[in-house]
C-alpha cells in the first residue's frame, strides 16, 4: 500500500514537467503531433505514463479506503448503510420487483413504511446488479451481499477519480487532471464517507455528481447532443440514488445564467443546456420518490426558467441576424414597450401564483439551507441529526487540507482564461463553500470542487516551476541576459521567445519550489492516509480503544445486545429505542421497531420521546398502548462512551415537546444546566431514560461512583423499576433491554 | 404601430425566403412541436390536467422534441458555422439528433400508461 501511494503521487507530480498542460481539452495528440513533430515518442511517454497514474490514483482511491477492514473487519458501518443493507438483501434475494413493491411492515410500528416509493434506489439496484453480475455472469459463488455492499464505497471512489480526470483535463489540461485526481482520491472529507463498509447513497452519488459534470461540460464544449443525452443519463443515475441532486440542479442553471450574463452564449450552450433540462427532468420522474416534484417544487424552477431565457435570447439572436438592421432596431423597440407591460402582469400573476400554492413552498431541508437559523427555529429533527449541523472551522482544515489552501489560488488560476469550464468550477466552487458551512454534511459536495480547483492551482504552479527549470538549462546566463534586456524593452516587443520568458523565474528558485511542492504534497498525502486510518474508518458500531500496553482492546457491545435480541426475543415482539437505532434493530435483530432513521413520521418521534421523558409509570402506559416488549436504551456511563442516550436525551425532550406541550426542556435543566448529578432538576432524575440508564449502577461503581461520561456523581443511585424488568445489559453495560412487564410488580416483590 | 409590425414582417419574409430548403422543412417540424405543446397546455388550462402523467408525457414530449430540433437546425445553419465548427458533416449531426429523439420518446412513452 505504501508503495502504491507513493508512485501514484510522483505520476501526478512528474506529469507537468514532461507535457505542458494544454488549454483546451479537444486539442489532445492530433495537435501535439501537428505541433512539435520531433515529439512524437516523447507525447507517447507522456500518454502512457498518464495512463499509468491515473490507474494507480484509482488503485490508491480504492487501497486508502480499506483500512476499516484491515484494523476491525468486513463489516456494514453506521446508522443508514444497515437499512440499504436490508433492503439490498432483500433485492437480491427477491428480485428487483419486490424492491419496488417493497412495503416494510417491521419499522414504524403500526404504521409501517412504503420502502419501494420513499427511498432512493440507486445504491441499492447498484450494489444487486453487481452482485448479480458477479454471481450468474462470473459464476464466483462465494461472493456475499454484505461483501458486495462493504465494497460499493471504494470502488466508487475510484471512479470518481477517473471521472474527476475527465473532467478536470476537459477544462484546463492533462496535468491539472490527474492532479485533480490524485487530490479526490485522497480527500479526508470524501474518505469519511466511502471508507469500506461505509454502504450510503452518498458513495455512489460523489462519483455520480462529478460524472455528471463531465458530461455537461463535455456537452457544452462538443455541442455534440449525443454528449447531451449522456449527460441526463449520468443526471438520472445522480437523481436516483441522492437527494443531494438539487445541488446540480440548481448549479447548472447559475452557470448558464452566468454565461449568458458575460455573453457567451452560443449553439453549443444551448444545445448541451436544453439537452440536459429536458431530458433530466423527464427521466427524474420517472423515479417514484421524485414524482411530479421535478416540475412542481420551487428547487427545479431554476433550470425552467433559464431555459426560458436561453430560448429567448437564441430567438433574439436569430432575428438580429436575419432581420436588417432597420427593421431589427424597430422590432427591439417594439418588442420592448411590449414586454415591458406584459412582463408587469406575468410576473405579478406568477408571484401570487407562488406565494398562494401550497405545493410551491420549498421543502424543510432546503430551506434549512438557505436560511441556516430555519431549522433550529421550526424543525427540531433536523437540527438534531449531527451531520445537519454547522461544521467547525478545524474540519475545514483537517477534511481538506492543502486542498482548502489551494482552493483560492485555483478559482484565481480559472480567471485566466475564463471558458465556460473554468467559469462552472468557479460558482461550484464559492457555492459549496457557502453551502459546506451552513451543514457539515455538504462537505462532501464541496471536496470535489476543492479537489479540482486546488489540482489546477498546483499544476499552474508546478508548469511555471518546471518552465523556468527547463528554459534555463540550456544557457543560464544567456537566459539571464535575454531576461535583462528583456526588461530593457518591456512592453515594446512581444516575438515568441519573450512570451515564453515572461512569468518565468530564477532556476534555483524554480528548483527549491518544485522540492516545495513535492514536500507539500507528500505531506498533505501522509496527513490524508493518517486520517484515513485514525479517525474515519470506525464503522461505530465496533469501537477500540488503546490499552497501557499499545494493544487494542475492542467494545462489540451493540452486536451483543442485538443478537440477544435475535436469539432470545419472540419474532414479532416490538422493540423500542430512540430512533438512531431504528435501522440497526431491523437489520441486525430483525424485531419490529416504533421509529427509525427514516425520519418521516415527526410525531410518531415524538412519540417515543415523550415516553423516554415520562416518568416510569405513565411510559409504561405509552408503551403499552403501543405493544412494545422492549425497551432499549444506549448508556456510556460506565465506559465513557459520549453519544449515548442521555446525551440525547435533550433532543428527545425538544422533540417530544414540538409536538406534546406536557413537556417542557426547561423542565429538564438542573441548576444552571442539563446535569444529572444531585444538582438535576427532580423531574429529569424520574424519567424512564434515567431510571433505564442508572438502574443498578450503584452496584458496579458503588454509591459514590462516577458517571464516566459526565465526569459526574450520578443523582439517584436508588432507582427502583416497578413496571419494567432489565432483561439484558451487555457487557460494557453499552446497551441495556429492558422487558415491558404486563402488570406491574408488586412493591414488596421487588 | 400596426403599421411597424407589418413592415417588420414584410422584411423578415423577405430574408426569410433565402433559408435553404432543409432549414424551412426543420423550422415546419419546430413550428409543429411547439402549436402542439401550446395546444396541450391550452387544454390542461381549459379542462383540467386530469392524466398528469399523461399531459406531463405530451408536453415535455412537444417541448423537448421543439428544442432537439432547434439544436439540431442551429448546427446545420450554414450562416451560423464559424471556424472550426465547419468540419461537423451532417450526417453525424443527424445520426446524433435521432439518438436524442428515440431516447426522448422512449422515455416518454412510459408516462403515457
Amino acid at each position: 500500500m505504501a508503495g502504491g501511494k507513493g508512485k501514484s503521487s510522483s505520476g501526478g507530480r512528474d506529469h507537468p514537467v514532461r507535457a505542458e498542460p494544454q488549454h483546451g481539452s479537444s486539442k489532445t495528440s492530433n495537435q501535439e503531433k501537428a505541433q512539435v513533430t520531433g515529439n512524437e515518442s516523447q507525447s507517447g511517454i507522456a500518454s502512457t505514463i498518464e495512463t499509468v497514474s491515473l490507474v494507480l490514483i484509482a488503485a490508491v482511491a480504492f487501497a486508502i479506503r480499506l483500512f476499516s477492514i484491515v484494523k476491525y473487519e468486513s463489516v456494514i458501518h453506521e446508522f443508514d448503510p444497515y437499512f440499504n443493507y436490508r433492503v439490498t438483501q432483500l433485492a437480491s434475494e427477491k428480485g428487483v420487483d419486490a424492491f419496488w413493491n417493497f412495503f416494510d411492515d417491521r419499522t414504524w410500528y403500526p404504521l409501517g413504511r412504503v420502502v419501494g416509493g420513499t427511498i432512493y434506489p440507486g445504491l441499492t439496484l447498484t450494489a444487486t446488479w453487481i452482485h448479480w453480475f458477479l454471481k450468474a455472469a462470473l459464476k464466483l459463488h462465494p461472493v456475499e451481499v454484505k461483501d458486495v455492499c462493504v465494497m460499493i464505497g471504494p470502488l466508487f471512489s475510484s471512479f470518481t477519480a477517473i471521472s474527476t480526470y475527465l473532467m478536470v483535463r476537459q477544462i484546463k489540461g492533462r496535468g491539472a487532471g490527474l492532479l485533480a485526481a490524485s487530490f479526490v482520491a485522497t480527500i479526508p472529507s470524501y474518505i469519511s464517507r466511502s471508507v469500506a463498509g461505509s454502504y450510503d447513497n452518498e458513495s455512489v452519488a460523489i462519483f455520480a455528481l462529478t460524472n455528471t459534470f463531465y458530461l455537461y461540460l463535455k456537452s457544452i464544449d462538443t455541442g455534440s447532443m449525443f454528449w447531451g443525452v449522456a449527460a441526463s443519463l449520468s443526471y438520472f443515475y445522480m437523481v436516483s440514488s441522492w437527494g443531494g441532486y438539487t445541488f446540480i440542479i440548481n448549479l447548472i442553471p447559475i452557470h448558464a445564467l452566468a454565461l449568458l450574463i458575460i455573453d457567451k452564449f452560443n449553439w453549443k450552450l444551448y444545445t448541451g443546456y436544453s439537452m440536459f433540462i429536458v431530458n433530466g427532468t423527464v427521466l427524474a420522474m420517472v423515479l417514484p420518490v421524485i414524482g411530479f416534484n421535478a416540475v412542481e417544487t420551487s428547487e427545479h424552477f431554476s433550470g425552467f426558467f433559464v431555459l426560458a431565457l436561453m430560448n429567448g435570447v437564441a430567438l433574439v439572436k436569430y432575428l438580429k441576424r436575419t432581420l436588417t438592421r432597420e427593421a431589427y432596431k424597430k422590432a427591439f423597440r417594439l418588442f420592448v414597450t411590449t414586454s415591458v407591460a406584459v412582463m408587469g402582469v406575468v410576473s405579478l400573476a406568477v408571484i401570487t401564483f407562488a406565494m398562494t400554492s401550497p405545493t410551491l413552498r420549498w421543502s424543510g431541508r432546503s430551506l434549512s439551507l438557505l436560511d441556516p437559523t430555519y431549522a433550529s427555529k421550526y424543525i427540531p429533527i433536523i437540527a438534531s441529526v449531527s451531520e445537519h449541523q454547522a461544521p467547525s472551522w478545524s474540519s475545514f482544515v483537517n477534511d481538506l487540507r492543502l486542498a482548502i489552501i489551494l482552493m483560492a489560488s485555483g478559482i484565481v488560476s480559472c480567471f485566466r482564461p475564463l471558458t465556460a469550464g473554468s467559469l462552472f468550477l468557479v460558482i461550484w466552487g464559492v457555492l459549496s463553500v457557502y453551502f459546506s458551512a451552513v451543514m457539515v454534511r455538504l462537505m462532501l459536495v464541496l471536496a470535489p470542487a476543492a479537489c479540482c480547483l486546488a489540482g489546477i492551482a498546483m499544476s499552474d504552479l508546478l508548469e511555471v516551476l518546471c518552465r523556468s527549470y527547463h528554459l534555463a538549462q540550456p544557457k543560464p546566463e544567456d537566459a539571464g541576459r535575454k531576461e535583462d534586456g528583456q526588461a530593457r524593452r518591456r512592453g515594446r516587443r512581444r516575438n515568441s521567445g519573450s512570451s515564453q520568458q515572461r512569468g518565468t523565474i530564477p532556476r534555483p528558485l524554480a528548483l527549491l519550489g518544485i522540492s516545495g511542492a513535492i514536500f507539500a504534497l507528500s505531506y498533505h498525502l501522509f496527513h490524508c492516509s493518517f486520517l484515513g486510518g485514525e479517525g474515519y474508518s470506525s464503522p461505530s458500531i465496533i469501537l477500540q480503544s488503546r490499552t497501557r500496553d499499545g494493544g487494542v482492546y475492542i467494545f462489540d457491545d451493540y452486536r451483543e445486545g442485538y443478537s440477544w435480541l435475535r436469539e432470545n426475543t419472540d419474532y414479532d415482539a416490538k422493540v423500542a429505542s430512540w430512533w438512531d437505532y431504528g435501522y440497526q434493530t431491523t437489520a441486525m435483530a430483525d424485531r419490529t421497531v416504533l421509529v427509525d432513521n427514516n425520519t418521516w413520521n415527526n410525531t410518531h418521534i415524538a412519540t417515543v420521546g415523550r415516553a423516554m421523558a415520562s416518568p416510569e409509570e405513565s411510559a409504561w402506559k405509552q408503551f403499552r398502548a403501543l405493544d412494545v416488549d422492549y425497551v432499549f436504551v444506549i448508556f456510556g456511563g460506565l465506559v465513557g462512551y459520549s453519544s449515548d442516550d442521555i446525551n440525547k436525551f435533550l433532543w428527545m425532550v425538544r422533540i417530544g415537546g414540538g409536538v406534546y406541550g406536557d413537556i417542557k426542556e426547561r423542565d429538564y435543566i438542573g441548576e444552571g444546566y442539563y446535569r444529572i448529578d444531585e444538582k438535576a432538576s427532580p423531574v429529569m432524575l424520574n424519567t424512564l431514560m434515567y431510571k433505564l440508564s442508572y438502574y443498578r449502577f450503584a452496584e458496579t461503581v458503588g454509591r459514590d461512583g462516577q458517571d464516566r461520561v459526565r465526569n459526574t456523581k450520578f443523582g439517584n443511585p436508588d432507582v427502583k423499576l416497578t413496571y419494567f424488568r432489565e432483561a439484558f445489559t451487555s457487557k460494557h453495560w453499552m446497551i441495556r433491554i429492558y422487558e415491558v412487564l404486563e402488570e406491574p410488580l408488586l412493591e414488596q416483590a421487588h | 404601430m400596426f403599421k411597424d409590425v407589418m413592415e417588420i414582417a414584410g422584411v423578415f419574409t423577405r430574408e426569410y425566403s433565402k433559408t435553404p430548403k432543409l432549414l424551412k422543412i426543420t423550422d415546419c417540424f419546430i413550428l409543429y412541436a411547439v402549436t402542439l405543446a401550446a395546444l396541450q397546455y391550452a387544454y390542461m388550462c381549459a379542462f383540467g390536467s386530469f392524466p398528469y402523467n399523461a399531459f406531463l408525457g405530451g408536453f415535455f414530449c412537444s417541448v423537448g422534441f421543439a428544442i432537439l430540433t432547434v439544436c439540431f437546425r442551429m448546427q446545420i445553419d450554414p450562416s451560423q458555422r464559424e471556424g472550426a465548427n465547419k468540419t461537423g458533416n451532417l450526417e453525424r449531426v443527424f445520426a446524433d439528433y435521432c439518438v436524442a429523439c428515440v431516447f426522448l420518446f422512449f422515455i416518454a412513452i412510459s408516462y403515457v400508461g
